[in-house]
């Protein structure tokens, strides 16, 4: 038989749209503006770890095709919006990531993306627990560092130990008998021996330097300059990851040229540099704070669900 | 044989992993939404049947294994080897060693059919059906009358297993076991 009925319980469908009328009155509520931007974009998201899907832009009768990405996120957009003063703006989306399948990601999956003038990360902490307090009623989240989770779950100083503590940490721990850099170790130990023990609620900040992204890095959250990044973990899985943003023009520059370099030492694509980001943080991005909520992964939490498919209509292998 | 990446892990998929075969038991794709994409893999070692856990980046292969299941009838035992025939009509024969047969010695009868795991064509696993019926060789005098299974005692088989079974049971009788948990299910 042909699957073509939903994989997910139309009662779940239906507690999916009410929680989204609950995200849009929050938003509207505190006056922030939903605002809509582009699914296919020349530029890609430069994370090394991304990988977008292309496609080919064809101008009817003739000409010469582009090369477009469908985005892994809409932060690059959002944040020329903020640039061009737009004030607080939020979004609901798809968005897509190429190969990522399993019972926490499908390919393409709804974000929600929002961006507070004036904020820093401990502010829009504040306001994620609220918005999703609003949804799952489960209350304030524990804040504590990423390294304070490295010295009680594994008994490890991050900001005092070699690689290769690390890299005996992850063979002992993960039976893992590959090659990992630094980063590589950490995500590894933090994925399988730390997330799936943060059950309530915990908000995970000060992140190493080096796995800032798109944060600016900071003094007094930690013993060392941190990544002003945080994640919200809920029931062992990753919900939402938000940032004090960079607004240093040169500095994100560099930022897209090392992962560049990394994507070509993971032996991945280039892609493009998106220019347009990098000319409006030189006109200046606001003083703000950002963050992205993984709105599949928060139905799940609602509905008690272990797949996504459980809250999904039509995921890949239905699609 | 073929090289499978780990989205291709999929239950059930025979691999090689530190120079033994394995059955993938389960996978489960683990990626941060900033950082590397790895792969949490239950596999089970089909020479010792144990079951371990193993991480993997996301894109590494592994071996195939060249494994497979047949049904075959029990033979005989010479001692050293326990010897089966295909029941595909090939008659092919093999002879299991002691770790191939590892306790299905206790559940070993003539004519019964088992499945034999072959790796690179020779026996590596032997696995018996969920019941067999044995004959009982040795045990206390059966209580007359007793059929409440109320209480119960050691009987040896016909193969050396000791089952557990009620106080009306005598020498010579033959009992179903279920071997997977080494019960006594009832008079066969």
């Amino acid at each position: 038989m042909i699957d073509w009925q939903p994989s997910a319980p139309l009662a779940n469908l239906r507690r999916r749209a009410q929680i989204i009328a609950g995200i849009r009155r929050f938003f509207a509520e505190r006056d922030v503006l939903e605002v809509d931007t582009p699914t296919l974009s020349a530029a890609a998201v430069s994370d090394p770890h991304l990988f977008p899907f292309a496609a080919e832009y064809v101008p009817e009768g003739g000409g010469q095709a582009q090369t477009l990405y469908l985005h892994t996120s809409p932060e690059y957009p959002m944040k020329r919006l903020l640039a061009a003063g737009s004030g607080c703006i939020w979004q609901l989306c798809r968005v897509y990531r190429n190969g990522e399948s399993g019972s926490r990601h499908n390919p393409e999956f709804s974000m929600l993306e929002w961006y507070r003038l004036g904020f820093d990360h401990h502010q829009l902490m504040d306001e994620v627990d609220e918005l999703v307090d609003s949804v799952l009623g489960c209350g304030r989240s524990r804040r504590v560092t990423y390294a304070a989770l490295f010295a009680e779950h594994l008994g490890v100083d991050i900001h005092g130990c070699e690689d290769a503590e690390l890299a005996r940490l992850g063979r002992e721990h993960c039976d893992f008998r590959g090659e990992l850099d630094r980063d590589g170790w950490l995500n590894l130990l933090f994925s399988h021996c730390i997330e799936p023990r943060l059950l309530q609620p915990t908000m995970v900040f000060a992140f190493p330097a080096s796995q800032a992204a798109l944060a600016r890095v900071v003094e007094g959250d930690d013993r060392v300059p941190s990544a002003a990044r945080f994640e919200l973990f809920i029931q062992g899985m990753e919900l939402a990851n938000g940032y004090f943003e960079l607004t240093d023009a040169a500095e994100q520059l560099r930022r897209f040229e090392s992962d560049q370099q990394s994507r070509e030492v993971f032996g991945r694509a280039a892609l493009p540099i998106d220019r347009r980001l990098v000319s409006a943080l030189q006109q200046g991005l606001p003083e703000c704070a950002g963050v992205a909520l993984g709105v599949d992964r928060l139905v799940m939490l609602a509905l008690n669900a272990s797949h996504i498919d459980e809250v999904i209509a039509f995921p890949l292998q239905r699609a | 044989m073929a090289n499978y990446s780990t989205n291709e892990f999929k239950p059930g998929l025979k691999v090689m992993l530190d120079g033994d075969p394995c059955a993938i038991l389960e996978n489960e794709y683990v990626k941060p939404g900033k950082g590397q994409a790895f792969n949490r893999v239950k596999v089970r070692n089909l020479k010792t049947g144990r079951v371990n856990e193993r991480t993997f980046k996301s894109g590494d292969s592994l071996e195939g294994a060249d494994v497979m299941d047949r049904d075959m009838e029990y033979l005989y035992t010479d001692g050293e080897f326990w010897h089966f025939m295909a029941t595909d009509g090939s008659f092919e024969q093999f002879g299991a060693d002691e770790k191939a047969v590892g306790d299905t010695s206790n559940w070993l009868k003539e004519q019964v059919v088992y499945t034999i795991t072959l790796f690179n064509g020779s026996p590596i696993a032997v696995t018996p059906p969920n019941f067999v019926e044995l004959e009982v060789v040795e045990t206390d005098p059966g209580v007359r009358g007793d059929t409440s299974g109320g209480g119960n005692k050691p009987a040896k088989l016909v193969t050396g297993a000791v089952v557990k079974v009620p106080l009306f049971i005598n020498v010579g009788d033959v009992l179903k076991v279920d071997t997977r948990t080494a019960d006594y299910v009832g008079r066969a």
